[in-house]
């Protein structure tokens, strides 16, 4: 079975590499590459896989997996801009790809030897664009 | 990884084939076989799969897949009656699972010389006809 949970924070990037010019970085970016920065309302879900515990009837306890969620991720990047405030986005480009698979990365070891696994990660830059990371292609 | 985009499309289309009598296309299409036809606004997911590409950080050049499905999806879809201005359809019925396959087709017709490596790969493309009807193909 999975059970998804939603989360929602805000936060400022740029998609730069300091190793490229303005232009080839406008070229792989678009507008996302303008050097001050711009913002997004992140959506988050979050998907676990198990079997509901007979005693409980939960594959997870929910009210845990939203302090998880919230301690993991929201706290550290909500309102903030990534790539001067949360690491690795000092090294990394935060494009949504890089900061799903972060939020997986940040994630997933809460959920070894605990019953329920992370299945997905899914990540809404906008309405119109979002990334799903499964642990998959590293 | 996979990332998915969505693009919007508005288009008219008759559902009516001439392996029917007029009878049967109204029985098996009901008021899709209207004789003027009718128009949804569709919504159309594209998703695309890979590795994240070290240095910039994509699965997908998203200004290269946005010119894709651009060029040969919605510049030809787009505000069309789709049985008269599409030349797939002057022979096959435009329901939503013929529109996913000539989609799929134009897109993987022009996928390789746009992204010319192993990955990204076309993982699938959904089409939302109205609310309450949406397709989803893996090609």
């Amino acid at each position: 079975m999975l059970i998804t949970r939603r989360a929602e924070f805000s936060a400022s990037h740029v998609c730069a590499q300091p190793a490229l010019t303005p232009q080839q970085n406008r070229e792989l970016y678009g507008p996302a590459a303008n050097p001050s920065g711009h913002g997004h309302n992140y959506v988050l879900e979050v998907t676990l896989q198990g079997d509901p515990d007979p005693v409980t009837g939960m594959v997870f306890d929910l009210k845990r997996l939203k302090e998880l969620i919230q301690q993991a991720v929201i706290d550290p990047m909500d309102h903030r801009f990534l790539n001067y405030e949360v690491p690795p986005f000092d090294k990394i480009v935060p494009t949504t790809e890089n900061v799903a698979a972060e939020i997986w990365r940040r994630l997933e070891p809460h959920f070894a030897d605990k019953g329920a696994r992370l299945n997905n990660v899914r990540l809404y830059e906008t309405e119109d664009l979002y990334v799903d990371y499964a642990g998959d292609h590293p | 990884m996979r990332i998915t985009r969505r693009y919007r499309f508005a288009a008219s289309h008759r559902l009516h084939s001439d392996a029917f009598s007029e009878a049967e296309n109204r029985e098996l299409y009901g008021k899709c076989n209207n004789p003027y036809g009718h128009g949804h606004d569709y919504v159309l997911d594209v998703t695309a799969e890979g590795p994240i590409q070290r240095g910039s950080g994509q699965v997908v050049h998203i200004p290269t897949l946005d010119r894709l499905v651009s060029e040969n999806v919605l510049r030809d879809f787009d505000h069309r009656y789709l049985n008269s201005d599409l030349a797939e359809f002057q022979a096959l019925v435009p329901t939503s699972e013929n529109i996913m396959r000539v989609i799929e087709s134009r897109l993987l017709a022009h996928w390789r010389d746009v992204f010319p490596g192993e990955w990204p790969r076309l993982e699938a493309i959904r089409l939302r006809e109205t609310k309450r009807n949406s397709f989803e193909l893996k090609p």
